[in-house]
């Protein structure tokens, strides 16, 4: 599995878990099931942003400090639109970013088998 | 009346038997080893400044029948040009009549020498790939070994890993002429084209092999119909033999399948080839599912989070921290 696609797969599962958690924002359970797509969507963008990173800077520390500024960036936008609640989406946001930028730098990615 | 005492009796014995090298390029070093039909000396080549390991024949042989079996040996192994195979320099007769042929002298540990200490598994299965490999190049030019045992394994200083004594080889189909145009002038009698039906042919009932390792049709006799199953059969005895020689720790059920499956007393069940064989290794090697090996949910489960051990931990970390938060903003 390449980079770009563990990105994606990991941020993906990571914005599903981080729409559900709204769950326990009684406020905003009604609007539940747009959070997780919506969530989904941006963890899906930042997991392929920082993948195609990490195929191109092979750096741990770079990695995650791109993850970090990516998730931080999509989840301002997502904040912004609603105007409230930045620090319950942007610090999750951010989180997820860390992770990715983390996992995709240790992601060891085979072109051959590793046998000789 | 004895005029001479056992003792320079079986001196002269051994002197008797030691090979006549007069005549030849090569100069006796010491015996090296025995195999099926002959004794393998270590000589050096005068010309070349080298060791080499001399095979001569040392069995009676009134009609000539092994000595062109000795030197059939030769032109089989001449023309197999692998890594993983001996390579012969020379084949010829002696002063004394004796066949014989000059090959690579490979220093090193016998497959069935190897120290289960200090090789692990892993280090096993790699040399295994390795014997798969030649033997695929082999059953490729159309030769069946045969008699493949951890003891026809030899292990060089440099890890190199070479298939030995090719003696009861069969040729499933005739060698290129160019092979058999090569030998040197001295063996042209030996040529597969001069062979003799009964020794080019081994003849149905012949039991050749070694028992443990011989498949259940060739410990039949039943020569005619050999295929490369057989030989497929021996390698799942010898994969049998290098994991079994390990603690029972190390003993896995997909290896165990390998090995059965190679093993199988019906030939259709076993390996179609030994490169598939030597995959199902690799994929073992790679933490990859077996063909020979059916697994239930609960191993690809277990196989899988093996595998994304870092996502799911990170997942994990991520579930933890975002439930801190969520009781940070509650509070």
């Amino acid at each position: 599995m390449n980079k770009v696609v563990y990105g994606l797969i990991l941020g993906g599962v990571l914005g599903i878990f981080d729409g559900l958690t709204s769950w326990f924002t009684p406020e905003v359970r009604p609007q539940l099931l747009m959070i997780v797509v919506g969530s989904t969507i941006k963890g899906i963008l930042a997991g392929v942003l920082i993948g195609f990173f990490a195929r191109k800077v092979h750096s741990l520390a770079l990695g995650i400090l791109f993850g970090l500024g990516v998730g931080l960036l999509l989840a301002f936008f997502v904040a912004h639109m609603q105007g409230k609640y930045y620090r319950e989406i942007m610090l999750p946001g951010g989180l997820v970013g860390l992770i990715v930028g983390y996992a995709t730098q240790k992601h060891q990615q085979f072109s051959t088998p590793a046998r000789s | 009346m004895n005029w001479l005492s056992d003792e320079v009796i079986s001196r002269l014995q051994a002197a008797s038997a030691l090979p006549d090298l007069s005549g030849t390029r090569y100069r006796l070093v010491k015996r090296a080893g025995s195999g099926g039909m002959g004794v393998v000396y270590l000589a050096e080549d005068t010309i070349l400044g080298r060791h080499v390991a001399l095979k001569v024949l040392d069995l009676p042989d009134t009609s000539g029948e092994l000595a062109v079996r000795l030197l059939r040996e030769a032109s089989i192994l001449a023309t197999l040009e692998h890594p993983g195979i001996v390579p012969v320099h020379d084949a010829g007769t002696l002063a004394d009549g004796r066949a014989f042929y000059a090959m690579k002298f490979v220093e090193g540990t016998r497959l069935d020498h190897l120290d289960a200490q200090k090789e692990t598994l892993f280090d096993r299965l790699r040399i295994f790939m390795r014997i798969c490999e030649t033997v695929s190049f082999a059953h490729a030019r159309g030769v069946l070994h045969r008699d493949l045992t951890p003891g026809n394994i030899m292990i060089g200083s440099f890890g190199e890993v070479l298939v030995m004594d090719w003696g009861v080889a069969k040729i499933l189909r005739s060698p290129s002429k160019r092979a058999v145009d090569s030998l040197p002038n001295q063996t042209t009698t030996a040529g597969n084209d001069a062979l003799p039906a009964a020794v080019s042919q081994t003849a149905y009932g012949t039991v050749l092999g070694t028992v443990g390792y011989m498949s259940p049709e060739q410990a039949r006799g039943e020569i005619d119909s050999l295929d490369l199953r057989s030989d497929i059969f021996s390698l799942g005895a010898i994969l049998q033999f290098l994991f079994t020689q390990l603690s029972s720790e190390t003993q896995s059920p997909p290896l165990s399948a390998i090995a059965k499956k190679a093993m199988s007393p019906d030939r259709a069940h076993r390996y179609e080839s030994c490169s598939a064989l030597g995959q199902d290794i690799g994929q073992y090697l790679d933490g990859l599912p077996v063909s020979a090996y059916p697994e239930t949910i609960f191993t690809k489960l277990s196989r899988w989070g093996s595998k994304y051990r870092v996502a799911i931990v990170l997942v994990l970390t991520y579930l933890l921290v975002r439930t801190l938060l969520l009781l940070g903003y509650r509070h």
